[in-house]
């Protein structure tokens, strides 16, 4: 028996890293993410679990600069192509996403704009990065339904959480360090973002869709498009040579607007569109939207309280120092900030661009 | 974070004082109750009633209710509270995405921003709630008390809303709404019905706030209003200094407004006690007055305000001390240093494409056209173009009104 251990432990040891495969529960939701086999810890270093694809989108939702290892998993089946929305996955499949900083001594961490990909061959460095939390939407007959699991302190395991929690760090910007509070989401904030649809209030994924999927990734086997290598592993049917493509916010290649519009989409457009929990506001920031007064451009707030921060217009083309979009953008005070939920800190670089984007616009209101 | 740490350790200290060695209280970095509440909300089932028992709970994090026919029920509005005084998330004390919806009983005080907010929902019931600031008002305080918007039968009942940055009582893009017995106090806005289809608003007293009760429609939105019966209210002495934010609609209130129209169609009120409001008792104007850009609204809203009826009411006092230097100069000039401003004033603004009344007031009142479209070259007391009657509107069927 004894020797049936060490050897056992030889072979792991010696062959790298242990095989894990995900499991997709139906019904119950377990207590541990490991159960889940998406993701585990294993040689200092967070893994993926077999067959798992990460993948990453062309511009993200910004959270408090955490960085996101974005995951896709089913058991079988494959995920329908589909243009202007989510892929339609079946049932079984499993996204995740994991919240990460490059971490320092105790509650600090390092604003990093780089964001390293994380292959199946070569895992998360945890020595070098601290976890927060896993989100897992999991694809059940009845519809997706949103999970939250806290890491621990050592970093072997996280746990679910319903009630969520706020973790207090300090964001640490070459001298800088900034206080805040990162907030864990509760299950039923989920659907604050969740449900793009207010009146259907159906749960889904964001982020999976052509537009934002349509960008390169950098896999263990080499650098391909990711709705190539969805394909490939046999978890989407198939995708037009043409395909729309979202811009990458912060790449300059791309005009102001595209990068703009995009940064707004991701970061905006599933409460700002013309059915979501912000149309209450008149103020559609998803991309089909091209009217005007919708997208903000000389629109006064309807319901805004102090997310005005003492300006006129949504968007004061030519003066972002007059915009209260850009206002709500930077201030921190969790009454006036957009977005509601998902950051405490200001997204500095978003803002430079939002900034950009409205100084170079010529309309005149008056 | 040094700062609120301490504002939090000091606030603990003080409520620890303020108990002495009583029964414990909650103290605001305790959140117990914060958990215990938050699960109930997350297992509510449709049919659940919460009951939240007698106390002061503490909040950092704002509330969510996602499930349909759930009642939160606390002890009293003056027993069972709930402060969000350290809030550090969330954008609302409570925000609601549910229908078959009734919260009664409890107070909300010093929410971060709105007090709770109902976004989409059918069959909502407020009921003796208090929503507060509890520093007084503050242009530093959440934006609403009582937030129902995009919502279809909504009864608000008893309820007391105090300091709100924007209003106090809110119902906005909704239909089928009654608004009753309720008390609004030092708020920018005491009462406000913006882009509602068919709402009663009476038996409230609207004081001491900037303006008591307005009915206002925004251009750019799902729905624009109309049918709206404000009658039997008591709106008097609403001459706070208004402390909404700039660039918000009722920023551009002026101080000492009672019944604020402003381009809203059908709209009828009556039967009101109106007094002491220091700018005038009704103001009707169109959303040009309001500071909002041309450019910036759908071509297809109606800036003016039509098939407004206003009778039966009684005035006292009011208009003595407007708000703003162009309507204190204004009354200097027409009225005297020692002479008031009339009861309603007009902002002159008229639809030349008009096909129904505009404005007919069967009240003993001189109305102030104001000519902001002639930039006030020629204000004027004006009676004649009012002359005229509108049928009454029909009253609201509601089943949660009884």
């Amino acid at each position: 028996m004894r020797v049936w251990v060490l050897l056992a432990a030889f072979m792991m040891a010696s062959c790298g890293a242990k095989t894990v495969s995900p499991t997709f529960h139906a019904v119950e939701n377990p207590e541990s993410l490991s159960v889940w086999g998406i993701i585990h810890v294993s040689q200092g270093k967070l893994q993926l679990g077999e067959g798992v694809l990460p993948y990453a989108l062309n511009t993200p939702l910004f959270t408090d600069y955490a960085h996101k290892l974005r995951t896709i998993w089913m058991p079988e089946g494959t995920a329908q192509y589909r243009e202007d929305d989510i892929l339609d996955f079946p049932v079984g499949t499993v996204i995740s996403k994991t919240f990460y900083y490059p971490s320092s001594e105790g509650e600090i961490v390092l604003k990093d704009k780089g964001l390293q990909s994380v292959t199946a061959k070569a895992g998360l460095k945890l020595s070098e990065y601290r976890l927060i939390e896993t989100r897992l939407l999991v694809r059940r007959a009845q519809g997706w339904e949103p999970l939250s699991y806290i890491w621990n302190a050592e970093e072997t395991e996280a746990k679910l959480t319903r009630i969520g929690a706020i973790v207090k760090m300090s964001l640490a910007d070459g001298d800088t360090l900034t206080p805040f509070n990162y907030a864990v989401p509760n299950i039923n904030q989920c659907a604050g973002c969740h449900a793009p649809n207010n009146t259907t209030r159906v749960l889904s994924p964001i982020g999976p869709k052509a537009r934002h999927l349509n960008g390169d990734y950098t896999y263990a086997d080499g650098t391909m498009n990711q709705l190539d290598k969805l394909i490939a592993a046999g978890y989407l049917n198939d995708a037009p040579v043409e395909r729309p493509r979202s811009a990458i916010w912060n790449d300059n290649v791309e005009t102001v607007n595209a990068r703009s519009r995009a940064y707004l989409d991701v970061n905006c457009a599933h409460c700002h569109n013309p059915v979501g929990p912000a149309d209450t506001s008149g103020l559609h920031l998803n991309p089909e939207n091209q009217s005007a007064p919708h997208l903000g451009v000389c629109k006064n707030a309807v319901a805004a309280g102090s997310g005005t921060g003492g300006r006129k217009y949504d968007i004061a083309p030519g003066a972002p120092e007059n915009s209260i979009l850009l206002y709500r953008m930077k201030t921190r005070d969790p009454g006036a900030m957009m977005p509601e939920l998902g950051r405490s800190l200001t997204h500095v670089e978003g803002a430079e661009l939002i900034d950009a984007w409205i100084a170079g616009m010529d309309e005149v209101c008056e | 974070m040094r700062l609120l740490r301490y504002s939090l350790a000091a606030t603990t200290i003080a409520a620890l004082t303020a108990c002495g060695g009583q029964t414990v209280s909650e103290a605001p970095t305790n959140t117990s109750y914060q958990d215990t509440l938050l699960t109930q909300l997350i297992d509510a089932k449709p049919g659940d009633v919460i009951t939240i028992p007698e106390g002061t709970f503490y909040f950092d994090r704002g509330l969510s209710l996602t499930v349909d026919g759930v009642t939160i029920r606390g002890a009293g509005m003056d027993k069972t509270i709930l402060s969000f005084k350290n809030q550090v998330q969330g954008a609302e004390g409570l925000l609601v995405t549910a229908s078959d919806f009734t919260i009664e009983n409890l107070a909300v005080e010093d929410s971060v921003g709105d007090a709770i907010k109902v976004n989409e929902g059918e069959n909502i019931v407020f009921r003796n709630v208090r929503t507060e600031w509890t520093n007084g008002p503050d242009t530093k305080n959440g934006a609403y008390g009582l937030y129902p918007v995009q919502t279809t039968n909504v009864l608000i009942e008893g309820c007391v809303a105090i300091a709100a940055a924007d209003a106090g009582i809110y119902v906005g893009q909704s239909k089928n709404v009654v608004v009753r017995n309720n008390r609004a106090e030092f708020n920018v806005a005491g009462i406000e019905i913006e882009n509602t289809q068919g709402a009663d608003v009476y038996n409230n007293v609207a004081a001491n706030n900037t303006g008591g009760i307005l009915v206002f429609n925004m251009p750019n939105l799902t729905q624009y209003g109309a049918d709206v019966r404000v009658y039997d209210n008591k709106i008097y002495e609403n001459n706070t200094k208004n402390f909404g934010h700039k660039g918000t609609p009722v920023a551009s209130i002026p101080a000492g407004s009672g019944v604020v129209i402003n381009s809203h169609d059908k709209i009828e009120i009556f039967n009101n006690d109106i007094r002491d409001n220091r700018t005038a008792n009704i103001i009707v104007s169109s959303i040009y007055t309001s500071n909002y850009g041309d450019k910036g609204m759908e071509e297809t809203f109606d800036p003016y305000p039509e098939q407004i009826s206003i009778h039966g009411n009684s005035y006292t006092g009011g208009g003595n001390k407007p708000d703003g230097l162009e309507l204190k100069a204004l009354k200097t000039a027409m009225f005297g240093l020692k002479g008031k401003l009339p009861d309603v004033l007009w902002d002159g603004y008229i639809n030349e494409d008009l096909e129904s009344a505009q404005i007919c007031i069967q009240d003993d009142v001189e109305v102030l056209n104001a000519d902001m479209p002639g930039n006030n070259k020629n204000p004027r007391v004006e009676t004649e173009p009012f002359a005229c009657k509108i049928e009454p509107l029909p009253a609201i069927s509601l089943a949660s009104a009884g």
